[in-house]
């Protein structure tokens, strides 16, 4: 202790000062600045991609919440659509939907003539290329519904094609018109028109949220309410299928099982299980559901069943983890009062091992929700147009599509409406994917909270 | 030793509750208690002291079969209780453990309340006709347990929320709630401060008007201040069983010897 008394900077101390760290402690000091620096790096790397992803996301996606509407005053003349004026019902029902084009078609001329626009488009056909070929099914309907409007004139409000859509949206544009058939640099004139007029008009379409699918043609149409229906119908049959398996099969083999050769290959073949590609479980429900029981093809109940394979593994991994991580001290409590082994594991064990098991389970669903090819080997995947179904056997059972299998059938598509939509859809299933991730936090937090 | 004098006093002769002959216990391949001979009397508190791995926590263990639960733990030998064998195949052992209770060397409560973890056991044995009786059964363990007067204002706060000493003691409350012949204690005192340390041992002393109490423990004062029985085990063998005030002034073992006046173990 001689060198305390040293004056600083003196003669070298044959200590080494704590306020001059030595070489070795200045490696490590360096080793630890640079891994955090890592780690900086690769979580703004993260974050980055993230937002870059987000961001294409929503800029490529968010316009197929907004469609082009044509709003004008249609006249249902008596003489095209009641013939012989008994307003029969039959007899209406006759008229196609050919008899109402021509109708629609004129309508639109009046209001581009009223608007003055100038053109050389004088005829009503002319006016086909702006027009959804839906607009004529929506007027029948509303007239079969109601044939007193016959006669009448009533304001309607129709879908524009979807080349007038993706001019509103910067999709189609002029200097590529010389290569599209469907639509002329005339009829983006009239168009321009009509917008300033109020005739057209760009607004919110809850029909892409609540809707079904539509033809190749018809890209303005789809929407994916129906395919929404049947991702929750296989998420019904997953949830009443996979939790009370899953949970009851990790509390028998945490708890009650003895350890053998038996049971470790069972362990081990739970784990292989979760790293099997879905496309597997999609063939393997294929040959049992549906060529060996004789299901009914492309149902949301077959589907739910090929998901529940898929998702029992990640349950019973992480119900058993959850398990796992319940201290043995409470068993021991519980069976040290004279519990009887089930008594421990269900009243004291499993309460504490639920918010886990929440957990574990919300995020399986949210991977089968998001799951597409083993939907694709069961023909999950398709054009349903079909309306929401009446019940549930009907829902479990009629052929559906499913959220990620729809959008990825209207990526395949030709139409760039469809590319957009898809975009879409991915939206909407994120939004669901990150509620459900959310409510599984939320889950987790309020049972933890409860001591 | 100072505590030496505590323990010098006559023991009465009482009847034996449990009774090992020739214990035997395996892990696997590994041979932990080899041939003890213990006589566990009633109204008595015995002392299990030894080296740590001397086997005598897995002993304790094999009185209510809580070694059940490990799978390759084998015991063989008779251990009476009431001259039956608890290791008959027709013994349940949740029976044998509402009679042979049980408090561990770590506190642990229920993550339930207080109340709760006290009704527990009468309630899974069914000891409780109505609430008012259940109250009353909790009261009178609580009481036992030496806790009620810090606890009888928030019954329905969370028992993991009290201090260690406290939680301790609510443990002891809640195995003795279920009218135990014998209370199993695997070193209570390791995990609590010497104030909570000589309320339970206080605790200790009052229950055994009531219990016959077996207690393993690593200190041999401890073992001194509370036990009128001691036995002291090394390397899985009881080396010495006999009156406390006897192996602690006068061992008959070398063995014993040596522990207690610390050149082994």
């Amino acid at each position: 202790m001689t060198d305390a008394s040293l004056p600083k900077g003196g003669a070298k101390p044959h200590l080494s000062s704590l306020t001059e760290p030595d070489a070795r402690t200045k490696s490590r000091n360096a080793a630890e600045k640079r891994f955090r620096a890592y780690g900086v790096i690769a979580i703004g790397t993260g974050i980055l991609c993230l937002l870059v992803l987000l961001f294409a996301i929503i800029s490529n996606g968010i316009g197929a919440f907004q469609q082009t509407f044509i709003e004008v005053p249609v006249y249902l003349d008596p003489a095209k659509l009641d013939k012989k004026g008994e307003r029969n019902i039959e007899d209406i029902k006759k008229v196609s939907t050919f008899g109402y084009n021509p109708l629609i078609q004129k309508a639109v001329l009046e209001q581009v003539e009223k608007a003055g626009i100038d053109t050389p488009l004088t005829k009503p056909k002319d006016m086909k290329a702006m027009i959804s070929a839906s607009a004529a099914g929506q007027i029948r309907s509303m007239v079969i519904e109601n044939p007193d409007l016959i006669g009448e004139t009533v304001d309607v409000r129709f879908l524009a094609s979807s080349r007038v859509d993706g001019y509103l949206k910067d999709r189609v544009k002029r200097e590529h018109l010389a290569r599209d058939k469907n639509i002329d640099a005339e009829h983006l004139d009239v168009v321009d028109g009509l917008l300033e007029a109020g005739v057209v008009k760009k607004t919110f379409n809850p029909a892409f949220i609540f809707g079904a699918d539509a033809s190749e043609s018809r890209a303005e149409q789809a929407g994916l309410g129906v395919s929404m229906i049947g991702s929750f119908f296989m998420m019904l049959v997953v949830l009443f299928l996979a939790l009370p398996i899953g949970v009851a099969a990790s509390i028998y083999l945490e708890e009650f099982a003895p350890k053998n050769r038996f049971t470790d290959l069972i362990e081990v073949n739970i784990s292989n299980l979760a790293a099997v590609p879905s496309i597997v479980f999609g063939i393997l429900g294929l040959a049992v559901f549906i060529q060996f029981i004789h299901l009914p093809q492309s149902a949301p109940l077959v589907g739910g069943l090929v998901l529940t394979l898929m998702t029992l593994p990640t349950i019973i991994i992480s119900t058993r983890a959850s398990l796992k991580s319940v201290p043995p001290s409470i068993r021991d409590a519980a069976l040290g009062v004279g519990a009887s082994k089930m008594q421990s594991v269900f009243h004291h064990v499993l309460p504490l091992a639920a918010p886990g098991i929440l957990t574990g389970t919300i995020i399986g669903l949210a991977q089968a929700l998001g799951e597409t090819a083993p939907l694709l080997l069961i023909g999950m995947v398709g054009y349903i147009a079909s309306n929401a179904p009446d019940g549930i056997a009907s829902g479990l059972l009629d052929p559906n599509s499913a959220m990620p299998a729809q959008i990825y059938e209207w990526a395949k598509r030709a139409d760039p409406a469809y590319y957009e939509r898809a975009w879409g859809g991915i939206i909407i299933l994120l939004v669901f994917l990150v509620t459900m991730n959310t409510v599984a936090v939320i889950l987790r937090r309020r049972f933890e909270r409860r001591w | 030793m100072n505590d030496m004098s505590r323990v010098e006093r006559a023991v009465d002769s009482k009847e034996t509750k449990i009774a090992a002959r020739k214990v035997q216990v395996y892990y696997g391949d590994n041979h932990a208690i080899k041939d003890v001979d213990v006589e566990i009397e009633d109204k008595t508190v015995t002392a299990f002291i030894g080296p740590s791995g001397c086997g005598k926590s897995t002993f304790l263990r094999c009185l209510n079969r809580m070694n059940d639960t490990i799978d390759i733990c084998r015991v063989e030998g008779d251990i009476l209780l009431d001259g039956e064998d608890i290791y008959d195949k027709r013994v349940d052992p949740v029976q044998l453990r509402a009679k042979v209770g049980m408090v561990f060397q770590k506190p642990n409560p229920f993550p339930k309340s207080i109340y709760d973890n006290v009704a527990y056991g009468p309630r899974i044995h069914g000891l409780a006709r109505n609430k008012a009786e259940l109250d009353e059964i909790v009261e009178k363990s609580l009481r036992r347990g030496a806790i009620w007067d810090e606890v009888k204002d928030r019954l329905d706060a969370p028992g993991t929320g009290l201090s260690g000493g406290q939680q301790q003691r609510l443990c002891i409350a809640r195995a003795v709630a279920t009218e135990p012949e014998v209370l199993l204690m695997d070193e209570p005192c390791s995990a609590l401060d010497p104030i909570a340390t000589a309320q339970v041992e206080e605790l200790i002393d009052d229950l055994r008007q009531r219990y016959s109490v077996v207690i393993v423990t690593h200190s041999m004062q401890q073992a001194a201040r509370v036990s009128q029985k001691t036995a002291f085990f090394h390397l899985g063998n009881l080396v010495e069983f006999g009156e406390t005030g006897q192996i602690f002034t006068n061992p008959e073992d070398p063995r014993t010897e040596s522990y207690i006046t610390g050149r082994i173990g």
